[in-house]
């Protein structure tokens, strides 16, 4: 199969080119210039060709939650967004504990042939914090990294101990920094806007006091760490004097906390019932600029569908996230124009970055690279709305909002799996 | 921002969720018209047919026998129909989602919610999801709002004070998990008193309580001085012996009402309690039986006031 990609504003944020050109794939790889007669032309004037892109966090749902989504309605999601590689955390039921499991996952994911998934294993058996998983086998069944997605983690010795044992078969370790007692029973920021809702509150020293006690056992252990969902402006501060330290550690953001802050809750709306929860706009501001300088590597869409029954409950005791793939471009095309980035630098928190952290030769347009592409156009507006969703949550504070950036195809491992 | 939920497209009171944001024309009409209603329960006919042919729910997911009590016999003197549903002991612990229940009751046609709910915003979860004709009434949600107490609070205040224009009024003790605190400090606010004070220890302070405009005393000396109201909050024994608090009795060293502390007050001081009071940890029988006590004439008031708020709402 070979592909022509004719007349784009091609942009690669890893060598940096961003000029009108084409764009050849063959083989399921990005190639040199014509190889014979192309199968199919693209005409994408007026449009971007960019990586596919990488989202770090998106919830599928299975096994055990298939009545919030299955693996086929989120994977038609993730291309549906341009997303053409994904990591999903291991919060399933059972949890991805198991070789077996992730071995099942991933063959499931296969036969779909729609955007390349990644798992993160569990960290502990069952998700519970107490016991090390197989980590070295799991990983030798497609597991990329570790973690405790949103569970928590609140044994020290035994977070200590489970970085020493990833360190040892350099597997990386994906953690949220949260404190577990300081945030039990939190549901909202602590702040002024929980104290008028009268909401449980997290302060945001749950999360710097999580991360000091994570970046303490990286410098003990040598672990390679990537704090996820980072979501307070103290925690970025940590995290740059971290980097600065010369740290193993990378981060993300979510794209919702770098657009959205506490005073968003208005009147009790559970579409911005999130975990980590929305902080102050102070935080969001700093969160949107540690993105910009490099402090957060990537954006990621922390894609959680949830069903409607599961957000019509009182703030509290609805559950927690946001449906996410389909708005990881859009969310982030607004972020980059609001911090005044040049395109591919805005592109590269969802391309290239997380392609370093995930270690996948993907997320670059370079020849040879696989051919992930998506192509989009970035002007087109559109009002999302429950059936513009492909995912079958439609769980998402923007819903009624007028977003630009569209994406045309999407194309994985040199095959068009989306078209619109 | 969305509107605020409670107000139609007139500025009309649809539903009554939370002090906060009501305009103080609004509030002035509820306490003005609660004055009308307050004749009405000296009469020896005590029912005016505001609401004669409407259907009033009492929806309680919490335990309460005072608001309940005074909400259905405020919508009786309104000669409405009064259906009592005691939630925590039915649909509930057979698993029922709280819109089903809702959905459920409006098909036996009801016109008003009352509705009382251990989570912050279900009030407003219902409203959103009633039809147009019904109404929701916030009989306490959660930690966040207890409009018709923190409004028979300012009717009580008016009572006796006349002026809210020079008040200083003093909250003591649980604010951060008072719905009472929080209704009655946006009440005092917005009908322009000028100093509110909260007295209490840092844990029992949600963070950032002064932006809610008030002052924050620790030392519950200091913050009687001068008050022309002092406010004593229910504290649940529950908090007692956990990271909250060491003991009802150090408490009550610190922060119980005394007369001896009281005397540090107006002279005039009115004492107010939401109730149900806990004679020994929050204040002292000298005090809550005393002559500065009106802790009584608010329950009095309570029925008045929620009449009010009935019959703005849904009246004929």
């Amino acid at each position: 199969m070979k592909l022509h990609i004719r007349g784009g504003r091609v942009v690669d944020p890893a060598s940096g080119r961003d000029a009108v050109g084409d764009l050849y794939l063959a083989d399921g790889r990005i190639a040199e210039a014509p190889a014979g007669r192309a199968d199919r032309v693209i005409e994408a004037k007026g449009l971007v060709v960019a990586p596919g892109f990488i989202d770090l966090s998106a919830r599928l749902r299975e096994p055990g939650y298939e009545y919030k989504a299955t693996l086929e309605s989120e994977m038609d999601a993730a291309v549906a967004g341009g997303v053409t590689s994904l990591a999903c955390p291991p919060d399933t039921d059972p949890p991805l504990d198991e070789p077996g499991l992730v071995d099942m996952l991933r063959r499931r994911a296969k036969a779909l042939t729609r955007a390349r998934l990644y798992p993160v294993g569990a960290l502990t058996v069952k998700l519970k914090g107490e016991a090390l998983t197989e980590m070295a086998e799991l990983a030798e069944s497609g597991c990329v990294a570790f973690s405790q997605a949103n569970a928590p983690l609140g044994d020290t010795q035994v977070l200590w101990r489970a970085l020493q044992y990833a360190a040892t078969f350099r597997l990386p370790v994906w953690l949220r920094a949260e404190d577990l007692w300081l945030a039990k029973g939190g549901v909202a920021h602590d702040g002024e806007i929980a104290t008028r809702l009268g909401l449980p509150g997290i302060p945001a020293f749950a999360e710097t006091i999580a991360l000091g006690t994570i970046l303490e056992l990286v410098r003990a252990t040598g672990a390679r760490v990537h704090v996820c969902r980072l979501s307070s402006a103290a925690g970025v501060e940590l995290m740059r004097r971290a980097k600065q330290a010369g740290l193993p550690v990378t981060c993300d953001v979510g794209i919702h906390h770098v657009h959205l802050c506490d005073l968003d809750i208005g009147y009790f709306d559970s579409h911005c019932r999130l975990e980590p929860p929305l902080r102050s706009a102070r935080d969001r501001d700093a969160l949107a600029r540690a993105l910009v300088d490099g402090t957060a590597d990537c954006l990621c869409s922390d894609h959680t569908p949830v069903d409607e029954d599961g957000k019509n409950l009182p703030f509290a005791e609805a559950e927690p996230g946001a449906t996410g793939l389909e708005l990881l471009l859009p969310l982030a095309l607004k972020w980059g124009e609001a911090s005044g980035l040049a395109l591919a630098a805005t592109l590269a928190r969802i391309t290239s970055e997380p392609a370093r952290i995930l270690c996948v030769a993907s997320g670059r347009l370079a020849v040879g690279a696989p051919a992930d592409v998506t192509v989009f156009d970035p002007g087109a507006a559109q009002r999302l709305t429950a059936a513009s969703l492909k995912s079958q949550g439609k769980n998402t504070p923007f819903l009624g909002y007028e977003l630009a950036g569209r994406v045309r195809y999407t194309i994985v491992a040199g095959n068009v799996v989306y078209e619109a | 921002m969305q509107r605020n939920p409670q107000l139609n497209a007139n500025g009309e009171l649809q539903h009554l969720l939370s002090i906060e944001g009501l305009p103080r024309e609004v509030l002035t009409r509820i306490l003005d018209t609660a004055e009308s209603f307050a004749g009405v329960t000296e009469r020896e006919v005590k029912t005016v047919p505001l609401l004669r042919g409407k259907s009033v729910f009492n929806l309680f997911f919490e335990p309460s026998t005072r608001t309940r009590t005074t909400f259905e016999i405020a919508a009786k003197r309104l000669s409405a129909d009064v259906i009592n549903l005691n939630i925590a002991l039915s649909s509930q612990t057979k698993g029922e989602s709280l819109l089903d229940t809702v959905a459920n009751l409006s098909a036996m046609h009801a016109d008003i919610f009352v509705v009382r709910h251990g989570s912050s915003g279900a009030p407003y979860l219902i409203a959103r999801h009633v039809k147009p004709h019904e109404h929701v009434i916030n009989a306490g949600d959660g930690r966040h709002a207890h409009p018709t107490q923190g409004l028979l609070d300012l009717f009580t205040i008016r009572h006796y004070r006349k002026d809210f224009s020079r008040l200083t009024a003093a909250i003591v003790g649980d604010v951060l998990h008072s719905r009472v605190a929080r209704s009655l400090i946006h009440g005092l606010t917005t009908l322009g008193a000028p100093e509110v004070r909260v007295i209490g220890p840092q844990t029992l302070m949600p963070a950032g309580v002064e932006s809610l405009g008030v002052r924050v005393f620790h030392d519950m000396r200091a913050g009687l001085k001068d008050c022309d109201v002092v406010v004593m909050l229910r504290l649940q024994n529950e908090r007692m012996g956990g990271p909250l608090l060491p003991s009802a009795q150090e408490f009550f060293k610190h922060y119980g009402l005394t007369a001896e502390k009281l005397a540090l007050a107006r002279p005039d001081a009115i004492v107010m309690h939401p109730g149900p009071m806990n004679r020994g940890v929050e204040i002292d029988s000298t005090v809550a039986d005393g002559p500065h006590s009106v802790i009584l004439p608010q329950v009095t008031f309570g029925i008045a006031v929620r009449m009010a708020v009935m019959s703005m709402i849904a009246g004929n």
